[in-house]
């Protein structure tokens, strides 16, 4: 166990680690990027954010509930006082030393922006801002944490204002929001208050609720038929009518999160099913995508033997050559397991890639300069639904490919050779004692797998109209495996909401494209160290259901 | 399966026995090819070391050493590039080096410490699949943290002006900054040979290998043994980055992704867990990727070889994983894994 040491030393403690991140956040360039980021019109700034983000968690650390409510204040000012005076020696130190060449964010702008103005008030703040961290902790533990999602959800509208506006503005709506609620950049000061307190209200309301349901048996708990369908009915007009509300930008990162819930939905059913870690996955993805180049583009070498062939004959064919590389390239690892499993999905991913960008294959993948001429998807006799201008319409096929996938991969999930799968999960040996064909079931999970991969590239290929190897690197695959993993793994709405985070959302970001990388690394270490089943943990089936 | 293992035989001999027919190559390109591969690989094979010298003790693939090397070799330029300009690199070139290699390698060591402690020592008893996404969200952030700090462009290390050209060695012209490389490669590995082997820190870290309870049993602290071997691999990727910078002079963000990746291979060639594995492994793969295009692809009139050596190398990985997946010199701890 660890030893409990004085909280004198513990406030010190965690004050200095404070410091330690804000200094880091400072020199990796966040703090003075956003020093000019409205979140909260003419109040607040998103670097100014951030340090106050970090003196409010030192704070509500240090204040430890063991403690008397008088040194819990205490602790909590000393230890946002300790993080403002680690800044201010920071900010003296680089004022005294010119530590410009090495880090380039070190400028004299950001020195004064991190002291504040002046060094005394960094320490005045973080010690203000420690004692109402401290003082928040005397709160009940459930208002305190529908307090944090409406101040968290504000900050997301507030980052967000300007494709809020731009999406309302389609919809001619932006005028009734905008200056009491949104902000150009922003939400304005009244706004950000309403949508706060609105937001802890429902997230404290739904607590209580859910509190309520607990004691309740699991059948009654169950929302009735009407309710369901009624959502249901909803939910599908939504869905319909999303590309009109949303306009072109938005569906376009939509159809993006789309295809990577197809990519997720395939690569649950190998690593969350399963349990093969498969991190090369991208090459089926990249395969659909060349199947498609090569079959419909008057620069792909079968078209030009044989006439460019339209997107719906060579979807079949990509879904067979995916397959069949899935098997192919699964037949080898059959014996291999674990971490082993890993690196030669790894190594395979990466020869894909590399044998696409070679000089030899050129003739057939055009090296590096890939396939271009991609012709958009056309409905036979009506009119194309894909291309650079219509990702609107592409929405919807999008959507009914990714509908038809949750379906597949729902149905496999519950079936016979779902539940082997999951044997071959928890043990292989004791799976195939059970009788478990140990070949043909891991073969499946690699060829459906790879399956939902090659119909997700073909899409890509068609919606892009021009691919390269470069977009099929190993980022991907790590990306697809994060998505599952950030969501709940082996769980179905698990891998949209996954995409939703780690693909949509980074879009929507891109004014802050630069950390994009760096954020989605932290969130990755984050989510492994506080919530490793990930946001919808998947729930094991129950057979008998009690009080039913 | 063996069909298959027995066609890729067939086709490498094929193309070598071709182009050793055709010789388009002279002796020289040919020693060339060699020495070049042998520095290379003495590179895979010190980064190699911190892969191994982990999974050996946790049983976790490290998959943000890469980055642990490329903190050492990006910090490194900052104290190179001074000591270029007063003059130090030229009179004092042997105390020059040593102060950026100690450089690089406390920033390493600082880096690898901070991700143990942060990133999996809570981790300890999660599932597998756990701490290696931890890694890989521990990559990508140190990555982009570290281009924040020093940006995103390239840096050139500067010349060390008694390392240019070559030396004469048994009448054959060999880069100085190569044989510096492979010299120093050496001396480090047998340090760390002899480290493991003798000392008594060195006994610990394999005791923890071997049973991590019975280890606590006999008095060992498993928490600091498992960070002395952290910092152990990072000290050896530190120097690596020195002699990367050396080889190849330009640094950027993004360098440690490659050669970690390559370095990971080797250690999973020589049998991953195993500390000469990891040093026959790495030499192996740099000697392979080195002469292999141009001795396996040339027969085959396959163009521009030279694009397909990083093929090779996981071509190979991919065939020693299958065939004989506990590596050249076979895994240590092969039996606990099961």
């Amino acid at each position: 166990m660890k030893k409990e040491s004085h909280w004198l030393t513990e406030s010190v403690r965690g004050g200095l680690i404070g410091g330690g991140v804000i200094i880091l956040l400072a020199l990796i360039g966040m703090i003075g990027r956003f020093a000019e980021r409205p979140v909260i019109d003419g109040v607040l700034v998103l670097g100014r954010l951030l340090m106050i983000a970090v003196f409010f968690a030192v704070g509500y650390g240090a204040a430890r509930n063991e403690l008397l409510p008088v040194t819990r204040l205490l602790t909590g000012i000393l230890a946002g006082a300790v993080a403002g005076i680690l800044v201010d020696l920071f900010v003296l130190f680089g004022e005294g030393v010119n530590i410009r060449p090495m880090f380039i964010n070190a400028s004299p702008e950001l020195y004064e922006f991190l002291a504040f103005g002046n060094l005394a008030m960094a320490v005045v703040a973080g010690a203000i801002t420690g004692l109402v961290a401290a003082a928040f902790r005397f709160l009940p533990a459930r208002l305190r944490s529908a307090l944090l999602t409406g101040l968290a959800i504000m900050v997301v509208i507030g980052m967000l204002s300007d494709q809020l506006l731009l999406i309302l503005n389609n919809n001619g709506l932006a005028r009734y929001v905008q200056g009491w609620l949104l902000a150009p950049r922003g939400v304005s000061v009244s706004g950000a208050v309403i949508a706060s307190v609105v937001i802890a209200a429902i997230s404290y309301v739904q607590s209580v609720r859910r509190a309520g349901q607990a004691d309740q048996p699991i059948a009654a708990r169950r929302p009735n038929r009407l309710v369901t369908a009624t959502l249901w009915v909803i939910a599908v007009a939504v869905l319909l009518f999303l590309p009109q509300v949303l306009g072109p930008y938005h569906s376009e990162v939509l159809n993006q999160v789309g295809l990577f819930v197809l990519m997720g939905l395939g690569l649950n059913i190998v690593v969350g099913f399963a349990g093969m870690l498969d991190v090369g996955y991208v090459a089926f993805f990249a395969l659909g995508a060349y199947v498609m180049g090569m079959l419909t583009s008057p620069e792909g070498f079968i078209a030009q033997a044989t006439g460019a062939w339209n997107f719906w004959e060579a979807l079949p064919v990509a879904f067979v050559v995916a397959v069949i590389a899935g098997i192919l390239l699964g037949i080898p690892v059959l014996k291999i397991r674990g971490d082993y499993l890993t690196i030669v999905t790894l190594g395979f991913g990466e020869i894909i890639r590399l044998l696409a960008l070679s000089d030899w294959l050129r003739p057939y993948t055009g090296g590096a300069q890939g396939i271009a001429a991609i012709p958009p998807i056309e409905i036979p006799g009506l009119f194309s639904i894909s291309g650079p201008d219509k990702p609107q319409r592409l929405f919807y096929l999008v959507l009914i490919a990714c509908l038809v996938a949750i379906f597949v991969a729902t149905r496999l999930k519950h079936s016979r050779i779902g539940r082997a799968w999951m044997a071959v999960r928890e043990d292989e040996d004791v799976a195939e004692a059970m009788g478990i064909n140990l070949v043909q079931t891991k073969l499946l999970a690699f060829a459906a797998g790879a399956a939902f991969s090659g119909i997700s590239g073909t899409i890509f290929a068609a919606k892009l109209s021009t691919i390269y190897p470069h977009s099929f690197g190993l980022l991907i695959s790590i990306n697809i495996l994060a998505l599952i993993i950030v969501g709940g793994m082996g769980n179905i709405p698990g891998v949209i909401l996954g995409a939703l985070v780690l693909v949509g959302l980074p879009e929507l970001l891109r004014e802050f494209s630069e950390f994009r990388l760096l954020v989605y690394g932290a969130v990755l270490i984050f989510m492994m160290l506080q919530r490793p089943e990930g946001l919808v943990p998947d729930k094991p089936q129950q057979l008998v259901e009690e009080g039913a | 399966m063996w069909v298959i293992g027995g066609l890729v035989l067939v086709g490498v001999v094929w193309g070598s026995v071709n182009t050793i027919l055709n010789n388009p190559y002279s002796r020289a390109n040919w020693i060339d090819f060699v020495v070049f591969g042998l520095a290379q690989g003495c590179l895979y094979a010190l980064i190699a070391l911190g892969y191994t010298l982990v999974y050996g003790i946790l049983r976790m693939i490290n998959f943000a050493h890469g980055e642990v090397f490329m903190a050492g070799a990006f910090t490194g330029y900052f104290v190179a590039q001074p000591l270029y300009d007063n003059g130090l690199m030229a009179s004092q070139p042997i105390l020059a080096l040593l102060i950026v290699s100690v450089v690089a390698m406390g920033t390493s060591i600082i880096v690898a410490y901070l991700l143990e402690r942060i990133c999996y020592r809570p981790l300890r008893n999660a599932p597998r699949l756990v701490p290696l996404i931890t890694a890989i969200g521990a990559s990508l952030f140190l990555q982009y943290t570290f281009a924040g700090f020093y940006g995103t462009g390239v840096k050139t290390y500067p010349n060390v002006p008694s390392l240019e050209g070559e030396w004469e060695i048994a009448g054959i012209g060999v880069l100085k900054t190569q044989v510096v490389v492979i010299v120093a490669a050496t001396v480090l590995m047998t340090l760390l040979y002899l480290f493991v082997q003798y000392t008594k820190i060195g006994k610990a870290m394999r005791a923890v290998s071997e049973d991590k309870e019975t280890a606590a049993l006999m008095g060992i602290n498993v928490d600091q043994t498992i960070v002395r071997t952290f910092v152990i691999g990072a000290a050896l990727a530190g120097a690596a980055g020195v002699l990367y910078a050396l080889l190849n002079k330009q640094v950027q963000f993004y360098m440690g992704f490659q050669p970690g990746l390559k370095a990971f291979t080797s250690a999973v060639l020589g049998g991953i867990g195993n500390i000469p594995g990891a040093m026959v492994g790495g030499i192996f793969l740099g000697l392979f990727e080195s002469v292999g295009p141009s001795l396996f692809l040339e027969g085959w009139q396959i163009p521009a070889p030279y694009q397909l050596k990083d093929a090779i190398a996981f071509t190979m990985l991919v065939l020693i994983l299958i065939f004989r997946p506990t590596g050249i010199l076979g895994e240590r701890l092969a039996k606990k894994k099961a």
